[in-house]
C-alpha cells in the first residue's frame, strides 16, 4: 500500500514508476517471508528430528504423555478464557462510553492504554505481586488480571477503530428513540456492528495470553510457554514441537475466527440475493 | 425563491385513513428552553407550541439551536432551564426510550446488521410485540413507503432515498406520539429530495401525527410545514404559516432569511417613508427613529424603462414565468421580479425607474 501511495506521488517518467514498485514489492516480500519462514523451518526441522539427526514423529507422539503438559495446556486455556471475558467486559463498555460521551478523552485513553507496552512486564508483575493480597496471589487468575492490563493496548485499538467505522451516536440514539434500553441497544445494535473489532480484540488477547512467559514464570505458574522453557532442559525436540504446535494452533485459531466472520458475511449476502 | 406548492395545512382538514391512522397526535409545548454548552447558549429561552397533528418546521441557519431544540424534545439533551410538555405532561424526567417519539436522522441511521424488515420491526420488538405481528406490521409500513420489495435488503444494498424511507417507516412503526425529523433530506440528491418531501408530507397528513421537522432549507420548510418557526441565536424569531412568514415577516432577520429581500435606506416621517421618490406606509412594529432600512421583496417593487432614471439593470436571472432583475441605484442593490415577456425588452445597463407596489413596507434598523 505504501508503495502504491508513493507511486501516485512520484514524478519520475511512467516507465520507471511502474518497474520500481514491482521490484521493491518482490524484495520486501522475500525479506519478510525469509524473516518469518526461516526460523519456522528451523524449528519444524528440529522438532521432526531425533537425537540421531533423522526425521522422526516421536516428539509429536510423546507430547500428551509428558509430565505437566496437560495441566499447563488447560491452565493456559483457562487463563485465556478468563482474560478474554474480563477484558471484553471492562473494555467494551468503557470504549463505547468514551466514544459516546467523552470523545475528547480518546487521546487520553490512547495514552493510558499504551502504558502497558512502555512498562516492562517484569516491573508490572513484581509490583502486582508485592501489592496483591495473599488469597489472590495464591490463585492463577491473578495472572488474568495482569493480562487484562497487558492486552489493553491491542484491545482498545481494535475496539476504537471498530467504533470509529460506525456512526455510533446515531445508531444508539435511533435505538433509544425506538424504545431500546441500554442493554438491548448494546446487544442488538452496537455489538453486532462491532463484530470485526471484537474478533480482532479477542484474537489478539488469546494470542497474547497463550504466548506470555515472563509474568507466568515470575508468578510461579506453569503455563504452556513456561512448560516449554522448563521442558527444554529435558528434551529439546519435544519442547520445540510444542512451541511449533502452539504457534500453528494460534494461527489456526485466528484463521478459523476470521473465516467464521467472512462466511457469516457471505451468508448474509446470499440471504439477500446480493 | 423557486415555486412552492403548499398542500392543505390545517390539521382539521386532513384526510386520514382510519385503517392506517395512528392515534391522534400529541400537543407539544416547549417552554422557555435554555441549553448551555459552556458559554454558548444553544437555546436561549426558546418557546414553541405545536397543535396535535400539526407539522411545524424549525428553520434557521447553522448553529441557531434548531437541532438542540429537537434533541431536547426527543430526550437526547436535557434543558438547563424550561419545560417540555407533551399533552400537558412535563417529560423532563422521561428517558428518550420511553417518550414514544419516532425520529428520522440526518445521517443514515438504519442498523447495518439488520435488513429493512427487521429495521422497521425493531421498535416493535423492543415493545415485546410477537414476532408474527411485528413482521406483518413492518411489512405494512414498508408497503406504505413503497418499499415492500426491499424488505430483505440490507442498508448497504439500498440507495440513500430508500434508506431514509425505511427510516421513516421504522419511526412510524411504533405509532409515535410525535414524529421528529432532523434534516432527513439533506443528504439526498435534489430529485429524490423532492419526491421524499412530498411523500413525508402526505404520510404525515394521512396519519395525523404531530411532527417537528428541522431544516435549514427554507423551500423545504415553506412547502411542507403547517407553520414554520424561524430560529436565530437560540430563540424563535417568528412562528407563522409559510404565507404569513413570507409576506409579513415580523423581524428583519426573518425577512432576510426567508425569501429574498433588498435593503434600501429610508428616513421615517410619521408612519411613512419615502422610497424611490414616493411615500409608502410603514408596517406596524417598525422602529420609530434611528438609521433605518426598508426591506423589499422582489415582488414588492416594479420597474419600467426610463432613460432619465439614475438606476440601471446590472443582472438578469430567468426563473420561468418571471425574470429577476438586479438594479443598482447609487450604492443600493434592488432585486425586482418582472414578467419574463416584459423583461425580454430590457437589456443589461438599461436605465429603469423603480416604484413600490406593496401596500406597506417592513422597516428595520440598519445593520
Amino acid at each position: 500500500m505504501m508503495v502504491e501511495g508513493l507511486e501516485d506521488l512520484a514524478i519520475d517518467p511512467p516507465r520507471r514508476r511502474r518497474r520500481r514498485p514491482r521490484l521493491w514489492r518482490f524484495v520486501v516480500l522475500v525479506l519478510a517471508g525469509a524473516y518469518f519462514l526461516i526460523p519456522m523451518y528451523a524449528g519444524l526441522r528440529f522438532a521432526f528430528s531425533d537425537n540421531a539427526g533423522g526425521y522422526s514423529l516421536y516428539a509429536l507422539k510423546a507430547i500428551p504423555s509428558q509430565v505437566g503438559f496437560t495441566d499447563a495446556f488447560v491452565l493456559s486455556l483457562k487463563l485465556a478464557a478468563v482474560t478474554l471475558v474480563l477484558t471484553l467486559v471492562l473494555m467494551v463498555p468503557t470504549t463505547i462510553y468514551v466514544h459516546l460521551r467523552l470523545p475528547r478523552m480518546r487521546r487520553v485513553m490512547e495514552f493510558i492504554t499504551i502504558l502497558p507496552i512502555v512498562i516492562p512486564p517484569i516491573v508490572l508483575i513484581l509490583g502486582v505481586l508485592r501489592a496483591a493480597p495473599l488469597w489472590l496471589k495464591a490463585s492463577p487468575y491473578l495472572l488474568s488480571l495482569v493480562y487484562v492490563i497487558l492486552s489493553m493496548p491491542f484491545v482498545y485499538r481494535s475496539l476504537d477503530s471498530g467504533l470509529a467505522a460506525i456512526d455510533l451516536k446515531t445508531l444508539v440514539e435511533a435505538s433509544r428513540s425506538l424504545g431500546g434500553n441500554w442493554v438491548k441497544t448494546l446487544w442488538r445494535v452496537v455489538l453486532p456492528n462491532l463484530r470485526a473489532g471484537l474478533l480482532s480484540a479477542a484474537v489478539l488477547t488469546i494470542a497474547l495470553v497463550l504466548g506470555e512467559f515472563t509474568m507466568a514464570s515470575l508468578d510461579l505458574w506453569t503455563t504452556v510457554p513456561v512448560w516449554i522453557y522448563q521442558f527444554q532442559q529435558t528434551d529439546g525436540h519435544i519442547a520445540t514441537m510444542v512451541s511449533m504446535l502452539s504457534l500453528i494452533g494460534t494461527w489456526l485459531l485466528i484463521t478459523v475466527i476470521v473465516s467464521l466472520d467472512r462466511s457469516e458475511s457471505r451468508r448474509a449476502r446470499r440471504r439477500t440475493g446480493a | 425563491m423557486s415555486e412552492i406548492t403548499q398542500t392543505p395545512t390545517s390539521p382539521a382538514t386532513m384526510s386520514s385513513s382510519p385503517a392506517n391512522a395512528a392515534p391522534s397526535g400529541a400537543r407539544v409545548v416547549l417552554e422557555n428552553l435554555t441549553r448551555l454548552y459552556g458559554r454558548t447558549r444553544a437555546l436561549d429561552g426558546f418557546s414553541l407550541s405545536i397543535e396535535p397533528g400539526e407539522l411545524v418546521a424549525l428553520l434557521g441557519p447553522s448553529g441557531c439551536g434548531k437541532t438542540t431544540a429537537l434533541r431536547t424534545l426527543a430526550g437526547f439533551e436535557a434543558a438547563d432551564a424550561g419545560r417540555v410538555l407533551v399533552d400537558g405532561v412535563d417529560v423532563a424526567r422521561v428517558s428518550a426510550q420511553k417518550r414514544d417519539m419516532g425520529m428520522v436522522f440526518q445521517s443514515y441511521s438504519l442498523f447495518p446488521n439488520m435488513n429493512a424488515l427487521n429495521n422497521v420491526a425493531f421498535g416493535l420488538r423492543m415493545r415485546g410485540v410477537h414476532a408474527r405481528a411485528r413482521r406483518a406490521k413492518a411489512g405494512e409500513l414498508l408497503e406504505l413507503v413503497g418499499l415492500a420489495d426491499q424488505a430483505t435488503k440490507y442498508p448497504h444494498q439500498m440507495s440513500g432515498g430508500q434508506q431514509q424511507r425505511v427510516a421513516l417507516a421504522r419511526a412510524l412503526a411504533i405509532e409515535p406520539r410525535v414524529l421528529l425529523l432532523d434534516e432527513p433530506l439533506s443528504a439526498l440528491d435534489a430529485k429524490v429530495r423532492l419526491e421524499l418531501r412530498d411523500q413525508i408530507r402526505a404520510l404525515q397528513q394521512r396519519l395525523a401525527i404531530t411532527t417537528v421537522f428541522v431544516t435549514h432549507d427554507q423551500e423545504e420548510a415553506l412547502s411542507m410545514a403547517d407553520r414554520v418557526c424561524v430560529m436565530n441565536a437560540g430563540r424563535g424569531e417568528q412562528t407563522a404559516t409559510p404565507a404569513e412568514l413570507y409576506s409579513r415577516p415580523a423581524t428583519a432577520f426573518v425577512a432576510q432569511f426567508v425569501g429574498v429581500s433588498s435593503r434600501v435606506p429610508v428616513e421615517r416621517v410619521g408612519d411613512e417613508v419615502t422610497l424611490f421618490g414616493a411615500t409608502c406606509r410603514v408596517r406596524e412594529g417598525a422602529p420609530a427613529s434611528g438609521a433605518l432600512d426598508a426591506l423589499l421583496r422582489p415582488e414588492d417593487v416594479a420597474l419600467e424603462a426610463d432613460s432619465a432614471a439614475r438606476s440601471f439593470v446590472t443582472h438578469k436571472s430567468f426563473l420561468g414565468a418571471t425574470t429577476r432583475m438586479t438594479v443598482q441605484l447609487d450604492e443600493v442593490i434592488v432585486r425586482v421580479d418582472v414578467r419574463s415577456d416584459v423583461a425580454a425588452d430590457i437589456e443589461l445597463g438599461d436605465r429603469v425607474a423603480l416604484r413600490v407596489v406593496a401596500r406597506d413596507v417592513l422597516v428595520a434598523s440598519r445593520l
